[in-house]
């Protein structure tokens, strides 16, 4: 997706290619998004701060859509020039990047359900053990650590609200330009207090670009100090007092928060904590698909015809999905659905029950295939030897075909219980923090991917590949004819 | 071993496919007979051997055992009614069909246990009586892959008889068989017919029929083609049908 923002004709042109900038416009508002007049269209005041920039640097600037969770990444690896997309000041960033004065200070804006009376203040909800939700990698999530919570953790900035109002948070903490522009105008929700734990929003370069970082510093005063930006927050809700201290800015204070020290001993616990949480979830769910496969798999073996149908109905239909659409429809789509029918329950399932049963819907159907192809190998003649020893169809089935059929069904059932143990790494979407989401978290908190990342993956294998041997193991004892 | 075995035929017609295989048997066994079903292959000796314990229905006609009804269509009777005409009928099969994953001995013991309902005692007494019986009692405790083909009939004709029966359905059991393995089944067969068990065998030993069969039948194109003592259906072995038979 390429986007040409500005072009003056004015100054000479100092270079003719456009400078590149990435920022994620899905979810961006209000810093960059889709205008919602006119889809094929990005606005924002970021989008508008670039404009601004292109013409004090007599440059274009194209913006390229860049993945949030990938833009320190992507600047590294030469995807593009800068990255400017509300990304805060933080030691670990001013360490390995390149950043900017600062564009915009931001403050941190508690937001509650508008009915909210049981508390008022985010200190009296702590005693509360109440949920508070926010932004995984963000100042705020810190921030709320640091007072006691341990935060639910979101990639995106509209589910925290959502969430809120249907009752599965009691208060979501995030940057004041996002409140100002979700929250606010929503009725059903309220702001908390005043703003606090101000913060940075700063432009990221390449270590190496020091030219063109310091020409966009010279650029960004000029804006500040000529009324630029204040006109373009005046515009967007996001002036207050606090943006005054953006002209006179000086570049040493924003390092000189306190920094972390990213070594194994910190790092090692919270992906052991990630891993507990992989391990039980890909346990949980795949007790419940062994345990719902089976009648699904008797029905469409020997069902009555109507409910055989509905088997194989199941069967195609889950295995016909991605188990990611699914985890997003339970988790999202189910409580918007109770509300609009008045259903009697919620069902807002928490995280872990939406992947418990996202998972467990979607593997029973492979579950039940295994289990009908292995009770199909058992020799026909089998059931007729029972038979005709007076055994009825369900204890011949019991104590005859099913103990049979378990040895083919084991070694696939085990290797797709390692496929789960590896595809739980998609419930990151609905705010479960398992070994991956553990992974990205820390990583880009430290910035030292390739470290945690040969951690994460040492991890991943030292629980999958005894498995794998296990289920080689059961193949050779079982696989063959008895 | 109680002696008012009766078995009664009637009209029975099966077809396969719309292919008549059995086209109106009209039979009757008596407590205590050794009948020798012979026949070319096709000619429906299996299926009719299959229809007397409801293992295959049939399109039209009726089979009594000791005065249990099996019907024509999909369901010859209550499953409570064939369970006894199961009990009183065993079956043995050309394959075995032993359970793998039981040792001869829990083989021999499991329908005791399921449907009579004996303790686990009282199914090992008599399953370590009849492997005995069988001469197996050396390997009670093999698998069924661990034994041979005449040590696995063996077995099977154990299991079929825990259930006490009062005849025994044979269906080809020693076809699969060695010679010197055959002789080791067909010993315990005659051992059992001395004992004054009914036996309808599907078989192509001649020899054997001539020597233990009190009676032959040959079952050509679905029709019981002859049916008398073997010295007059089979003669010194040199008729048409016994030739025709052998293969």
């Amino acid at each position: 997706m390429v986007f040409v923002v500005a072009w003056t004709g004015s100054t000479v042109p100092a270079n003719d290619d456009p400078l590149r900038w990435a920022a994620d416009a899905e979810g961006g508002a209000p810093y960059i998004f889709y205008d919602p007049q006119d889809p094929g269209r990005v606005v924002g005041f970021e989008v508008d701060l670039a404009e601004a920039l292109a013409q004090r640097l007599g440059r274009r600037i194209q913006w390229v859509q860049y993945d949030y969770a990938g833009l320190v990444s992507g600047l590294r690896r030469g995807d593009f020039d800068f990255a400017m997309n509300g990304l805060e000041v933080t030691p670990d960033r001013a360490r390995a990047l390149r950043l900017s004065r600062p564009y915009y200070v931001y403050t941190l804006q508690t937001v509650v359900r508008a009915e909210e009376r049981r508390f008022s203040s985010l200190e009296a909800l702590l005693a509360l053990n109440g949920r508070v939700g926010t932004l995984e990698e963000t100042a705020a999530q810190r921030l709320l650590e640091e007072m006691g919570f341990r935060p639910v953790l979101y990639g995106n900035q509209t589910e925290p609200y959502l969430d809120l109002e249907i009752g599965r948070l009691d208060a979501v903490v995030m940057d004041l330009p996002i409140a100002v522009y979700f929250a606010r105008p929503n009725p059903r929700l309220r702001f908390l207090g005043e703003p606090f734990g101000k913060g940075y929003y700063a432009i990221a370069f390449r270590k190496e670009d020091e030219t063109l970082a310091a020409e966009v510093d010279r650029a960004l005063a000029d804006l500040a100090g000529s009324g630029v930006l204040r006109r373009i927050y005046e515009r967007w809700g996001l002036w207050n007092s606090a943006q005054e201290a953006l002209e006179y800015w000086d570049a040493t204070d924003v390092t000189a928060e306190a920094g972390r020290n990213w070594t194994p001993s910190r790092y090692v616990p919270l992906l052991l904590q990630g891993a507990a949480v992989t391990v039980f979830l890909t346990i949980t769910s795949m007790a419940a698909a062994i345990i719902l496969g089976l009648p699904i798999a008797l029905l469409r073996l020997y069902g009555p015809r109507p409910l055989r149908w509905a088997a194989t109905a199941y069967i195609e239909f889950f295995r016909g999905i991605p188990v990611l659409l699914l985890l997003f429809f339970i988790y999202y789509g189910l409580p918007s659905l109770a509300e609009q029918w008045a259903l009697p329950c919620s069902l807002r399932f928490s995280p872990f029950q939406a992947a418990v049963l996202g998972f467990g819907l979607n593997y029973a159907a492979y579950e039940a295939e295994i289990y009908r192809s292995g009770i199909a190998s058992v020799a026909h003649g089998q059931w007729e030897a029972a038979a005709s020893l007076g055994m009825s169809r369900t204890v011949t089935f019991r104590r005859i075909i099913f103990p049979q059929a378990v040895r083919v069904i084991l070694p696939p059932m085990t290797n797709d219980f390692i496929a789960l143990f590896k595809d739980t790494s998609i419930v990151s979407i609905v705010a479960v923090v398992e070994l991956t989401k553990q992974y990205q978290i820390l990583a880009k908190s430290s910035l030292k991917y390739l470290e945690i990342g040969a951690a994460t993956a040492a991890l991943y294998l030292v629980m999958s590949v005894p498995l794998g041997l296990l289920a080689r193991r059961l193949e050779r004892r079982w696989g063959k004819g008895l | 071993m109680a002696t008012d075995l009766d078995i009664e035929i009637r009209g029975l017609q099966k077809n396969f496919a719309g292919r008549p295989v059995l086209c109106g048997l009209d039979l009757r066994f008596t407590a205590g007979e050794t009948v020798a079903v012979i026949g070319p292959s096709g000619a429906g000796k299996s299926t009719f051997l299959r229809c007397l314990n409801g293992l295959c229905y049939f399109d039209a006609g009726e089979i009594r055992v000791m005065g249990h009804r099996l019907r024509p269509g999909p369901h010859p009777a209550p499953f409570a009614v064939l369970r006894e005409v199961r009990r009183t009928l065993g079956m043995i099969f050309q394959d075995f069909q032993l359970f793998p994953h039981f040792t001869a001995m829990q083989n021999v013991m499991e329908a005791p246990r399921q449907v009579l309902g004996l303790s686990a005692r009282q199914a090992a007494e008599r399953a370590a009586a009849l492997l005995d019986r069988v001469g197996m009692s050396h390997r009670a405790q093999a698998y069924p892959r661990e034994l041979s083909g005449g040590e696995k009939q063996r077995v099977a004709i154990a299991r079929a008889l825990a259930m006490e029966p009062r005849g025994l359905l044979c269906d080809e059991i020693t076809s699969a068989l060695d010679p010197d393995l055959k002789a080791e089944v067909l010993a315990v067969l005659e051992d059992l017919r001395n004992d004054g068990m009914t036996l309808i065998l599907v078989t192509h030993e001649l020899t054997f029929a001539r020597r233990a069969a009190d009676r032959v039948i040959v079952l050509q194109n679905g029709r019981v083609a002859e049916d008398g003592p073997p010295i007059e259906v089979l003669g010194g072995g040199r008729r048409s049908v016994a030739a025709s038979t052998a293969h």
